[in-house]
């Protein structure tokens, strides 16, 4: 039922969810690790930032990546600089728009176990000798471990799921930007919805199991965890 | 050189702390005080968990030193730190919460044996089990033990007993007891209960609104009329006794002082072995001599040496000298008044009840 092109697609998807979510945990780790403990009047400026692609319209932050990440852009002039390839249109640029758009999705589940941890375990593994790496790996990780399973889902479903940030910045390259969501789209441009459903049915069962594990195995009340203290 | 100093200051929301303290190496010291008068701040800073002004030196060992801009982070001083609530690592079986410290100094460093801690804390049977399967009483005692196993050149306790019912507070006061008598382990120990404080200190620091308004050997502060801790409904003494026979008929043990000897229930104690009793204010009254034949059976002979406020205006606390040791009686004004007590007077000293401690 599905077409060799739309295998590519949910090939594609699938390494850029894994490469997005992989990237997300390194980079939302320290964010919410310092949104979590700072007292830094910056706070709520960051906190703010990190939110913003939950309430922007995909399009308006694909417009201002694209703007960004383009040949005139400052990252873009900077990457061009480097001497490495263009952004826009490529895997890499997707790469890198996608790791902005769900961001929040991984911040905001960490941040939250973050807080629940609280200071009084890293203070009491501070007395017995544990230096501050040390305190981050053997306590502070693995009683955050709920939180990296829920920021990992969240991470990576979101992404699979993104559209509007793909189709300003992406394209619909072959085997390069074509995603599951931009290929549905295509089905549907030109009234294909045979195939159009069958893919649309593989994106709602891949949903509604990755919300079944959320819910069931994370015991999440919310996307969020379990908020502060 | 044996002995802790500390100088440190540092601004509270309502006050600041200001401590400047030489106390002893060895022992416990209770910082004693009511509650929010900044104790459990002063042993942060001394674990380097809050960040004072001023020196701290442990045993010879600089810790902190901003004149020369010496701060040790928490987990470079060798100390052991026991949390109000037992604060083990949810994550960790017992065994791993007891190694966790442990694993973290050099084999060089351990002086307390992993079999020490265990039959001092009795937790030996406790090693395979989660900390959620732990009664409270049984969490704060891994955590002692935890901390104890880091070999602590200097024990910081705060308030360990405050989150535990009081049947919990007796299951664990002998554990502490044991530490104090078989360990050389200094111990820095935040309190508001006066029993513990007697039970286990040998000298005391009294903190009021982040000012230090005592430091001293125990006996001498608990009977100090000066002092707001003295001077309040728990004021009272504390005595060294000697256990001196028993009386099988009457169910009566009898202990001597040198001022002459106390009856108290019965105890399974060996006649020479030493008991430290306390005895409350209010639960000693006074007579004039040749006074008729009373129900109280602990009548003393001794001498009014001075007066000092109560916490209630009806009331004073006399002073006593009963055989070269000092007592506190807590009477009414009126009742001073119509004995006509002045200092130098002899009297016959009532003694309602006695508390053993130890």
């Amino acid at each position: 039922m599905l077409s060799a092109e739309d295998w590519a697609a949910i090939r594609l998807t699938l390494e850029l969810a894994s490469t997005v979510t992989g990237l997300l945990l390194v980079v939302g780790t320290p964010i919410a690790l310092w949104l979590a403990r700072t007292r830094s009047p910056l706070r709520g400026v960051v906190g703010a930032v990190v939110a913003l692609p939950i309430v922007l319209p995909p399009t308006v932050l694909g417009f201002y990546l694209l703007v960004l990440l383009g040949p005139q852009g400052p990252v873009g002039q900077f990457v061009e600089a480097m001497g490495l390839a263009r952004l826009p249109f490529t895997f890499p640029g997707l790469v890198l728009a996608s790791v902005v758009y769900s961001l929040p999705f991984v911040v905001q589940p960490l941040q939250n176990a973050f807080m629940a941890i609280g200071e009084r375990p890293l203070e009491v593994a501070a007395t017995l000798r544990a230096s501050p790496w040390d305190r981050f790996v053997h306590v502070t990780l693995p009683l955050a471990r709920p939180g990296f399973v829920t920021a990992a889902i969240l991470g990576f479903a979101h992404t699979v799921g993104e559209f509007g940030v793909v189709l300003m910045i992406g394209g619909n390259v072959p085997g390069e930007t074509r995603v599951v969501s931009m290929q549905i789209y295509n089905h549907v441009e030109a009234m294909d919805y045979a195939s159009a459903h069958g893919l649309a049915g593989v994106l709602l069962v891949f949903s509604f199991l990755v919300l079944l594990m959320l819910y069931s195995v994370g015991g999440a009340r919310s996307f969020w965890g379990g908020g502060p203290r | 050189m044996s002995v802790l100093r500390l100088a440190l200051d540092l601004p509270l929301t309502d006050f600041n702390l200001h401590a400047d303290l030489t106390l002893p190496g060895r022992g416990v010291t209770a910082l004693f005080g009511p509650s929010g008068s900044g104790k459990t701040t002063l042993l942060r800073c001394v674990a380097g968990l809050a960040r004072g002004q001023g020196r701290v030196e442990v045993n010879g060992e600089c810790w902190q030193d901003d004149a020369r801009r010496v701060f040790l982070p928490v987990h470079r001083r060798p100390l052991g730190y026991v949390f109000q609530e037992p604060s083990l690592f949810p994550h960790l079986s017992v065994r791993a919460n007891l190694e966790f410290g442990l694993r973290r100094i050099p084999p060089a460093e351990r002086r307390v044996g992993w079999d020490v801690a265990m039959s001092l804390l009795g937790i030996g049977h406790l090693l395979e089990r989660g900390p959620e399967r732990l009664s409270g009483g049984e969490r704060q005692r891994v955590a002692i033990a935890r901390a104890l196993l880091t070999s602590p050149r200097l024990l910081l306790m705060d308030e360990p007993l405050a989150a535990l019912d009081a049947a919990r507070k007796q299951e664990i006061l002998p554990y502490l007891e044991g530490l104090h008598r078989e360990l050389e382990i200094p111990v820095l120990y935040v309190s508001h209960s006066r029993e513990e404080v007697a039970r286990l200190a040998d000298h005391l620091v009294l903190l009021d609104r982040g000012l230090v308004t005592a430091s001293g050997a125990v006996a001498e502060i608990l009977a100090r009329t000066d002092l707001s801790l003295t001077r309040d409904e728990d004021a009272g003494v504390l005595l060294e006794t000697r256990v001196e026979a028993h009386d099988e008929i009457h169910h009566l043990t009898r202990l001597a002082f040198s001022g002459g000897c106390l009856w108290v229930n019965h105890q399974q104690r060996a006649p020479g072995e030493m008991l430290l009793v306390r005895i409350p204010a209010r639960d000693v009254s006074l007579a004039l001599e040749g006074g008729g034949p009373s129900s109280i059976l602990n009548r003393l002979a001794g001498t009014v040496s001075g007066f000092a406020e109560a916490a209630h205006p009806a009331h004073c606390l006399v002073t006593l000298d009963v055989g070269g040791c000092l007592l506190l009686a807590r009477i009414t004004r009126k009742s001073r008044d119509q004995l006509g007590l002045i200092p130098g007077m002899a009297v016959v000293v009532q003694v309602k009840a006695v508390a053993l401690l130890a």
